[in-house]
């Protein structure tokens, strides 16, 4: 059997490429090296008889394109947008909940702060506004600030027209904002600390930043975009885990053609001179194409899988200097019994954020290689929408906790330091949902180096490298690679380390990408001209 | 402050003239003497004596060595036998010359490699994924080069054996004044010449046993400033003289590709992947814009310039470092970067950048010259390096 | 002059209002300048607080000035003598030090001795960082143009940025592209291993900013260092000649041979503002001086929400200039001394222990000494201010003006001026008399680890919070740069969208101040540009 394309990794992206490239006639072989698909994103055994998202327990979007190609649906793919979006757990049980309806969170506000329930809807529309624009350029191939060909042109020229639909004042507004704090973005708008804690959340997510550090703001709008208008806050789930969305893509690539290997983890991608050969497997099996599509993170493809020689030196150091420094930890607890709070706000992303300066206060201590003393969590039960995840009567609780640093400052991540830290979750949890503790029945802790062990995570990264202003659009993962196409001939990278920094998205953009260039070089990236006198 | 060698002892003791200069962060003799004149001579006449321990010195160990050594630089290391030495240039992923020196291969995973600029950061950069250890052995290893018609007999008495086997461009370990050094058959005069390598602790053992079996042959101890002659008659380049390197390169214009410094016999575009390789192979297909070549000033029209003035012609003594504009007719073709007066030859000589058109060798082109303090011409011929070739280089 | 009529009038004789104020004598105008204090100089004053010991209060050294103002005021005519500072010494916790100096061998050596590699990287940065000045150099000269606005002139001012960042090439554009969206300390780990070493670059990124060396937006500060040497005033890092009051007082002095009028202890009250026109001013007493053109060197927020009513200005505009942050984050402790400091790393027997250069201490103490022994010391000053409190050991910017220029104080005595961050405006309950002082010790104490003898040299301290920078410069909660330099206050932001041009929503009203762009530091750039705005318009 050949194959026109190999995709390295059965993630999101990888999956989602595969059925891309499948439909558009090319035969595909996805080789995953877990016996499950998913990666990051799949539903996993948790303890034994219970299953659960894995690792991440939420996207946030999918391309409306990728969904019409593949002939999917919301519905198909196990989706569903959990209302409440969100709900803050704060001290002595009370709770401030964010609603998909922006006009329900804006009565539920009103017990808080008048003020704040009066600026809400603007606040919403203000976020939907700047993600719809950070959409407009996450549908496109990463924008080319030098461009001068004429195709480049006309891109950015749809660009501006877009960009001119936001008016004058809303150009400003984006350039303004993006680089902000997301502190800065809120006590503009804000006043009720719970309130901020919980927006200012979404600015640091999977992120070793704070609230009060520049661009936490592009981050808050980077995880709007294809949200509903004014649903602050809201994700995407699937119904069965997230390992459900996967399974559904990996069926609709199949439907296509492609064939999907687990259990076949590659070692090495074969280059040469004239570009990419094949892959070696693990067990000593080769594969050969001469096109690869790396789902994995752009440093694990590129200083993991090539001989170094074929990469100059120069992008290999870019490659190594990108930001990974993974942010969170992740806890899956297995519960006897719901928590005490209403099924209904059980059914919404349940936030330990309760304001800012505890979030900022968490952070510090990322910063200094500690894990976070009262850390920011953000928490998902999953058997509230697919009860057949855990047997009956059973529940199990998805928790990603922030900050755990990827480096312990004077340790190593051990058995000892897994254990306090999943008795630091239940503890944090226990003090704003009562009787919690006692419903803890198992737990399974995943450290950042755990994530990289067994997910391929550089650094625990959930998002393959930072979502920061200097690491996203034409700098992602680095110039010059930010369209997919490496210096390698053949070689495409793809997944959230690259643009526009979301698994299905990127999938998108490098399937078309691939299918444009049809395998010729794609160009390399442009160096400083050679003079022509001197 | 400046950092003095391991010979700074015996160089300090030397120096009549109080003509330091800086050389990557050392002190470095221009010349001991008041003139460098007897200095230059020696090079041609006996041996001179350079203490040339400011060069950047790197060891690279290791079963990737070759192949890091490979890609870094343009010729072929491969081929490089154990005890051989290589000079050779490397780029940048432009393929623009980033620096050149000597590359030594002691065995099959182990090198030393010379350079004029640090390039210690460089190395680490393109070693990333490689087993190999790179020792930045600049301070720890001390050099001393020995270079002139009669260096060989002051060696082999200092070592007490026939040198003749030692081959142009080859290396040998040897023992001087009781420490082992290595030798190799190098130089930057293009003359018969030899470098010899130590541990800077044990240096002046070295110095003072050359000096003592130098002494019947006229070994001479010398400066930079006889040294810039020798290495101009012999067409060799130096590092932010005649050229810029790309890492310091501040515009398009200041960068140089091999072929433009008349380095294209080092480029191997045939090896593996190597910085610039892609760059250089479609260089080498057009052909370079620019060619570093030999100039030739005609003496009688400089004489005849001084004439006009009511002056004889006068020359500096030392070689010169600045640039000086080249032109064919009313069109400047190119720049001369280093020029000086050959002793030996008799002969105003430079080393110039030429665009292609102009660097054929035999064409008149007019070099610029300043004859009381007003700016003139004088011809000049294109001269293919280098202006001097002696047999015994490489015999 | 007294309820007289002039061409314009400008408040404050701060450096920019000066440099305005004599751009327009220049150019013909007859301008009266208004200055609430006693002296010339804003914040670039020198004062002889304790007798015989001259202080460069606030302003320390100057650094950015723009050359072409030094050249078309003549301002070396007029007293502008800006003598080098060359070095910086930096103590590290465990006794050892870094030191960077003039010349480029000793300071590859000294980080050498440190790291081989970031021996090699510092030089490399030091070409970036010149290809990064080069290319922001034209920004920082240039108006800035107006994003929204389709006309032509906007458009060809925008295509012409739009031009020349094309014209920096991939890997430049690139290059300026994380230097303007990254955190120093992120942007140094690309280059350099030695803590320290980011620690001291970073610190100078954090001058004047309430933003830690983590945080992104920190890294562009790093190249201030590198400005001055490109624009044709090399060496123009260091201190004015009698310290930074000389600066102003050479400005001064152009702008008065020019023509102009400075009028001293002459508070401005209000701007008159007749049928949304600007015709004069009112000083606090009432007296009145009337001009078409009025000119603001004060900070936005004292500009627009002190000196002119409310209903004069559009409510977004207000709005705008209300959330304009001004936070200020520095404060200053200035010392008379009866000796010099000498710092427990730089003496012989622990230079030797080191393996470091032996120094002369005459040597080192002409120079920088900075205390941010590492990164996490900068980062924890910083999370100390975030929480609302002074840093209880705060990064410090120390030198010794007397060093270099003895006649700052008595013979054999000496003055020592001390930039220290953070020091919040908005320290939690307040600043007060007691607050102060212990910030004052706080100081001390910090530097005292590095420099024992310290305490018993001094003979007087002056202790400087935000909130005595506000009460005696008028800089809205001290801030320094009269409005923070963060992306989102810089260029057609600074201060507010749609008024970066030095015009005001008032007919004739104008801002000259360090709060428009391109702002910051005793550069003087907006006080040109602006009086080239108003001429522009108004010949």
């Amino acid at each position: 059997m050949t194959y026109d394309v190999i995709v390295v990794g059965g993630g999101l992206a990888g999956l989602t490429s595969a059925a891309l490239l499948a439909k558009a006639g090319r035969r595909v072989v996805v080789l995953e090296r877990r016996a499950v698909l998913g990666g990051l994103h799949s539903t996993d055994e948790v303890a034994p008889g219970v299953r659960g998202d894995a690792v991440a327990h939420d996207i946030g979007w999918i391309p409306s394109s990728v969904m019409k190609t593949l002939g999917l649906d919301e519905r198909a793919l196990a989706l569903l947008r959990p209302d409440p979006s969100a709900v803050s757990l704060l001290p002595g049980g009370k709770t401030l909940t964010l609603w998909t309806d922006p006009a329900r969170t804006a009565s539920e506000l009103q017990r808080h702060s008048p003020n704040d329930a009066r600026a809400w809807r603007g606040f919403g529309e203000r976020v939907a506004r700047l993600a719809g624009f950070l959409q407009a350029i996450y549908e496109g191939p990463a924008p080319e600030p030098l461009a001068s060909g004429a195709t480049e042109l006309l891109s950015m020229l749809g660009l501006g027209r877009k960009v001119r639909s936001l008016g004058g004042a809303g150009i400003i507004d984006l350039l303004r904002t993006l680089p902000m704090s997301v502190a800065d973005v809120l006590d503009e708008t804000f006043e009720h600390p719970a309130l901020k804690g919980l927006v200012a959340a979404s600015g640091v997510t999977r992120l070793v930043q704070g609230p009060k550090s520049g661009a936490t703001a592009f981050l808050l709008v980077h995880h709007h975009v294809g949200a509903p208008p004014g649903a602050i806050g809201a994700r995407l789930i699937a119904r069965g885990g997230l390992g459900a969305l996967a399974n559904a893509l990996a069926e609709s690539a199949r439907a296509a053609g492609a064939e999907i290997r687990t259990g076949s983890a590659v070692t090495q991608i074969v280059t040469t001179e004239d570009g990419v050969k094949g892959v070696v497997l693990a067990g000593g099996d080769e594969i050969a194409a001469s096109t690869l599509l790396s789902t994995l993170d752009p440093r694990r493809t590129l200083h993991g899988l090539i001989d170094p020689i074929y990469i100059d030196p120069e992008l290999s150091q870019a490659i190594g200097a990108v930001k990974y420094r993974g942010a969170c930890a992740k806890v899956n607890l297995v519960l006897d019994r719901l928590p005490a709070l209403s099924e209904e706000l059980l059914r919404g992303a349940l936030v330990v954020a309760p304001d800012m300066g505890y979030l900022e206060r968490a952070f510090d201590a990322a910063k200094y290689g500690a894990i976070s003393e009262r850390p920011y969590l953000e928490a998902r039960i999953p058997t509230l929408h697919d009860a057949s995840l855990a047997p009956a009567g059973r529940h199990v609780m998805s928790v990603l906790v922030q900050w755990v640093p990827y480096r312990l400052r004077g340790a190593s991540w051990d058995g000892a330091r897994r254990e306090a830290l999943g008795d630091l979750v239940v503890d944090t949890l226990g003090d704003v949902l009562p009787g919690f503790r006692e419903r803890v029945v198992a737990r399974q802790v995943l450290t950042p180096k755990d994530l990289e062990d067994r997910y391929g995570a550089t650094e625990g990264s959930l998002t393959h490298g930072e979502l920061t202003l200097d690491q996203v659009l034409f700098m992602r993962p680095v110039p010059g690679l930010s369209r997919h196409a490496t210096p390698i001939s053949g070689l495409y990278l793809a997944g959230p380390g690259t643009h526009p920094g979301s698994s299905i998205a990127s999938a998108a953009r490098a399937a078309a990408a691939m299918g444009a260039a049809k395998r010729r070089p794609f160009p390399r990236p442009r160096g400083d001209r050679v003079p022509l006198t001197r | 402050m400046l950092k003095t060698t391991p010979f700074h002892p015996r160089t300090a003791a030397l120096m009549e003239a109080q003509q330091w200069r800086r050389w990557a962060g050392f002190l470095a003799a221009s010349a001991y003497e008041m003139s460098h004149e007897r200095e230059y001579h020696a090079i041609r006449n006996s041996a001179a004596l350079f203490d040339v321990s400011p060069l950047y010195k790197y060891h690279l160990r290791g079963r990737d060595a070759t192949r890091l050594l490979d890609r870094v630089v343009t010729r072929n290391v491969a081929k490089c036998q154990p005890c051989q030495v290589m000079y050779t240039p490397w780029c940048d992923p432009r393929g623009k010359v980033i620096d050149d020196g000597t590359l030594h291969r002691f065995g099959e995973d182990n090198y030393r490699l010379t350079s004029a600029d640090p390039n210690l950061r460089w190395l680490h950069q393109n070693a990333r994924g490689m087993q190999v250890e790179i020792e930045d052995a600049s301070e720890r290893v001390a050099s001393l080069s020995l270079q002139g018609p009669l260096s060989r007999s002051i060696l082999e008495h200092a070592v007490g054996r026939d040198l003749g086997a030692l081959k142009f461009f080859r290396l040998t370990n040897a023992t001087i004044g009781g420490v082992s050094v290595v030798i190799s058959r190098t130089g930057y005069t293009g003359d018969l010449g030899y470098e010899v390598w130590m541990d800077a602790s044990e240096a002046l053992p070295v110095w003072d046993a050359l000096v003592v079996h130098g002494k019947p042959y006229g070994i001479t101890p010398a400066g930079m400033l006889a040294l810039d002659i020798a290495r101009i008659e012999a067409g060799l380049i130096l590092l932010d003289v005649d050229y810029v390197s790309a890492r310091k390169a501040l515009i398009p214009g200041q960068l140089s590709s091999p072929f433009e410094l008349a380095l294209g016999w080092t480029v191997s575009i045939d090896k593996q992947p190597f910085n610039g390789k892609p760059a250089l192979a479609r260089e080498k297909a057009d052909g370079p814009s620019w060619s570093l070549m030999g100039l030739e000033i005609d003496w009688l029209t400089l004489e005849r310039l001084y004439e006009d003035m009511g002056l004889a012609p006068r020359v500096a003594a030392a070689a010169s470092r600045v640039s000086v504009p080249v032109y064919d007719g009313s069109k400047q073709v190119g720049y001369a970067t280093s020029s000086a007066w050959s002793p030996l030859l008799k002969r105003y000589i430079a080393l110039a950048h030429l665009e292609a058109s102009s660097a054929t060798p035999g064409k008149e082109l007019e070099f610029e010259i300043t004859v009381e303090h007003r700016r003139k011409r004088a011809t000049a011929r294109v001269r293919k390096l280098p202006f001097y070739d002696p047999a015994r280089k490489r015999s | 002059m007294r309820n007289g009529k002039v061409d314009a009038i400008v408040i404050g004789a701060g450096h920019n209002g000066l440099i305005c104020a004599a751009y327009l004598a220049r150019a013909g105008k007859k301008v009266l300048v208004l200055e609430r204090r006693h002296l010339v100089g804003g914040a670039a004053v020198t004062e002889e607080i304790v007798p015989g010991f001259k202080f460069s209060e606030f302003s320390y050294v100057v650094s950015l000035l723009r050359p072409e103002i030094i050249r078309e005021l003549d301002l070396p005519g007029h007293g502008l003598q800006i003598l080098p500072l060359e070095s910086t010494v930096t103590p590290m916790l465990d006794g050892n030090y870094l030191a960077a100096w003039g010349d480029h061998d000793e300071t590859r050596r000294e980080l050498y001795r440190h790291s081989p590699l970031d021996a090699d990287a510092y030089d490399e940065f030091g070409i970036l960082m010149h290809h990064m000045a080069h290319a922001v150099k034209p920004i920082i000269g240039m108006m800035p143009p107006d994003p929204t606005s389709l006309s032509p002139r906007e458009l060809l001012s925008l295509g012409k940025l739009g031009g020349h960042m094309r014209s920096l090439g991939a890997r430049k554009f690139y290059a300026l592209h994380k230097l303007m969206t990254m955190s120093s300390a992120d942007y140094l780990d690309e280059w350099f291993e030695t803590d320290v070493l980011k620690a001291t670059k970073s610190a100078s990124g954090i001058i004047g900013t309430f933003m830690g060396p983590r945080s992104p937006g920190s890294a562009y500060v790093l190249l201030h260092h590198y400005m001055g040497e490109i624009d044709g005033a090399f060496r123009a890092w260091g201190f004015q000649k009698g310290g930074t009051g000389g600066v102003s007082d050479a400005i001064a002095g152009a702008a008065k041979r020019l023509g102009a009028e400075i009028k001293l202890e002459a508070p401005v009250g209000r701007v008159i503002v007749k049928n949304g026109r600007a015709s004069g001013v009112a000083l606090e007493n009432g007296d009145e001086y009337h001009a078409d053109i009025v000119v603001s060197g004060l900070d936005p927020k004292r500009t627009f929400l002190k000196l002119v009513e409310e209903r004069e200005l559009p409510g977004d505009f207000v709005a705008n200039i209300k959330r304009f942050k001004t936070r200020g984050s520095s404060g200053k402790v200035n010392l008379a001394l009866s000796e010099l400091p000498r710092l427990t790393c730089m003496e012989p027997e622990n230079i030797a222990r080191w393996k470091g250069v032996p120094i002369p201490p005459e040597r080192y103490l002409r120079g920088a000494i900075s205390i941010s022994p590492t990164m996490d010391y900068v980062e924890r000053a910083y999370d100390d201010a975030k929480h609302g409190s002074f840093s209880k050991r705060p990064y410090m910017d120390v030198v010794i003006p007397s060093m270099i220029d003895p006649e700052m104080a008595p013979p054999g005595q000496h003055v020592m001026s001390i930039f220290c961050q953070y020091a919040p405006f908005a320290i939690e309950g307040g600043w007060d008399d007691a607050k102060r002082e212990a910030f004052g010790d706080a100081v001390i104490d910090a530097l005292a680890v590095h420099a024992p003898n310290i305490k018993s040299a001094i003979i007087a301290r002056q202790v400087l919070t935000p909130a005595d920078i506000e009460r005696i410069t008028g800089l809205t909660e001290g801030n320094i740069f009269q409005g923070e330099l963060a992306l989102d206050q810089l260029f057609f932001l600074r201060p507010a969208p749609g008024y970066a041009k030095y015009r005001t929503p008032v007919d004739g009203f104008y801002q000259c101040g360090s709060g428009t762009h391109p702002g910051g530091g005793i550069m003087g750039a907006s006080g040109r540009l602006a009086a080239l705005t108003i001429l522009g318009e108004r010949s």
